[in-house]
């Protein structure tokens, strides 16, 4: 006999189902009065260190439809590549930047927008650096549990390419898949969620 | 406050067998939203084993009593009272303290307050449906409500959804992040449910069902429901190899 190995299960993940918005989002779904502001619809105040710039795309289904009742996340470093987390040991980021920010679809469109900074780079295990990223988290109806992934940048072409996560990826044209397009200030970044151009999601 | 550091090891992996697949046809909406390739598996980053963490500079006075955040003068939803709590603990056992919890539910006749909601029960005045709070120092929590009402939806003609409260779920790092939804002890509907049924394995649906727990009714006020919530595990560090100055 061996001592028992004494470990919990995970609680199961459920779909976020068609009302997120109720406990995520509420002022959004029009239930106003219980939470002054939702949280997340502001990422950054005046004084943030970094380049602005804006995030902007759809979360597709399997028939190339946006999806209209998504809940999207994002979280990522300040512009010299910490975050603003009890967990990081590294220094004290930036306080004008929380890194997290919450967005649902357009009703209409489907369309998810965020306003935040051009992140630094942040370095992996073996101290080799990562190239800039943001990390996203995906819940809708008919989605069972939270799908992650990542958006790199299309103009940092020599980072991306030394990037010790996107060299993992086996066929390498799914790469594109990761890399938000950059048009000025903005980057689009669309989510497939099947398909030919199937976005690679992360088991993390 | 403790003076204990902040831990900074990487999530256990993810049991992807007692945690629903993507892909589970008998709810229909998932065939359409389920990534069909393969998950690119990958050990922790600093991106994900850090994550957002919420104050309790956010939390208004009444986020966690659905009984009166949205009442109008003072008059309480119909429904039966009850309050919900328990504790968020990780994988090894460990408090989760700090969490922030979010949920949402439908009034007791099985009605939500949103715009896109159109099922016949009527709106509660007094009930918008939705609370947080956040884990005190050995992660317990607890907030009052009524208990919802089961609710058709339009999957097979005639699919009910069991009684339930969603829940929102943040750890310490971002890859802890859990969307879930609890269940009410007895309630035959469970067993019927697609989106229960996308979980596989028994013992995991269990894991859901919030037993009545009668030691923490209020006696004349309230009946109890007791659920515990478990996060992803942290790796300890100890023999892990850190660069200098880490
Ligand atoms: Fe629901």
């Amino acid at each position: 006999m061996t001592q028992p190995l004494t470990y919990f299960k995970e609680t199961p993940s459920q779909t976020a189902g068609p009302y997120v918005h109720i406990g995520c989002t509420p002022n959004f779904s029009g239930l106003e009065g219980v939470f002054p502001a939702d949280l997340g619809t502001k990422m950054l105040s005046g004084e943030a260190e970094g380049k602005r710039i804006i995030i902007r795309g759809r979360v597709l289904d399997g028939t190339g439809a946006p999806i209209k009742d998504a809940l999207v996340e994002i979280w990522q470093a300040d512009a010299k590549g910490l975050y603003n987390s009890p967990t990081e040991h590294r220094g004290q980021a930036d306080p004008n930047f929380t890194g997290w920010g919450r967005c649902p679809s357009d009703m209409t469109s489907g369309e998810f927008v965020f306003e935040t900074i051009k992140p630094g780079q942040v370095p992996f295990k073996d101290g080799r650096l990562m190239a800039p990223h943001v990390t996203l988290w995906i819940v809708a109806r008919g989605i069972n549990i939270g799908l992650q992934t990542r958006m790199y940048f299309s103009d940092e072409e020599k980072a991306n390419a030394d990037d010790p996560i996107l060299v993992r990826i086996e066929h390498r044209h799914r790469v594109s898949t990761l890399i938000g397009t950059k048009s000025g200030d903005e980057y689009t970044f669309d989510i497939h969620l099947q398909g030919d151009n199937e976005t690679v999601f992360f088991d993390i | 406050m403790s003076n204990q550091k902040p831990e900074t090891g990487a999530f256990f992996q993810r049991d992807r067998n007692w945690q629903p697949d993507a892909y589970t046809p008998k709810y229909k909406t998932s065939i359409l939203r389920s990534p069909q390739k393969p998950l690119l598996s990958l050990d922790g980053t600093l991106s994900e084993i850090t994550g957002p963490v919420f104050g309790h500079n956010i939390l208004g006075e009444l986020d966690n009593d659905l009984l009166l955040n949205f009442s109008k003068d003072g008059q309480t939803p119909v429904g039966e009272r009850i309050v919900v709590h328990g504790r968020v603990l990780d994988e090894r056992g460990v408090p989760v303290k700090g969490a922030l919890i979010e949920f949402w539910q439908a009034n007791a006749g099985g009605r939500y307050r949103h715009k896109k909601e159109t099922y016949l029960a009527p709106l509660d005045p007094n009930f918008g449906g939705c609370g947080r709070t956040i884990t005190d120092e050995n992660g317990g929590y607890c907030f009052r409500t009524v208990k919802p009402g089961a609710y058709p939806w339009p999957n097979g003609v005639n699919d009910w959804r069991p009684a339930h409260i969603h829940f929102s779920l943040f750890g310490h790092g971002f890859s802890q992040r859990l969307i879930t939804q609890m269940y009410f002890e007895g309630d035959p509907l469970i067993w019927m449910c697609p989106i229960v049924q996308s979980i596989g394995d028994k013992d995991a649906i269990n894991q859901l069902i919030a037993p009545l727990d009668m030691a923490s009714a209020i006696p004349m006020d309230s009946l109890a429901y007791k659920f515990d919530i478990i996060l992803r595990g942290r790796r300890s560090t100890l023999f892990e190899n850190r660069r200098e100055g880490n």
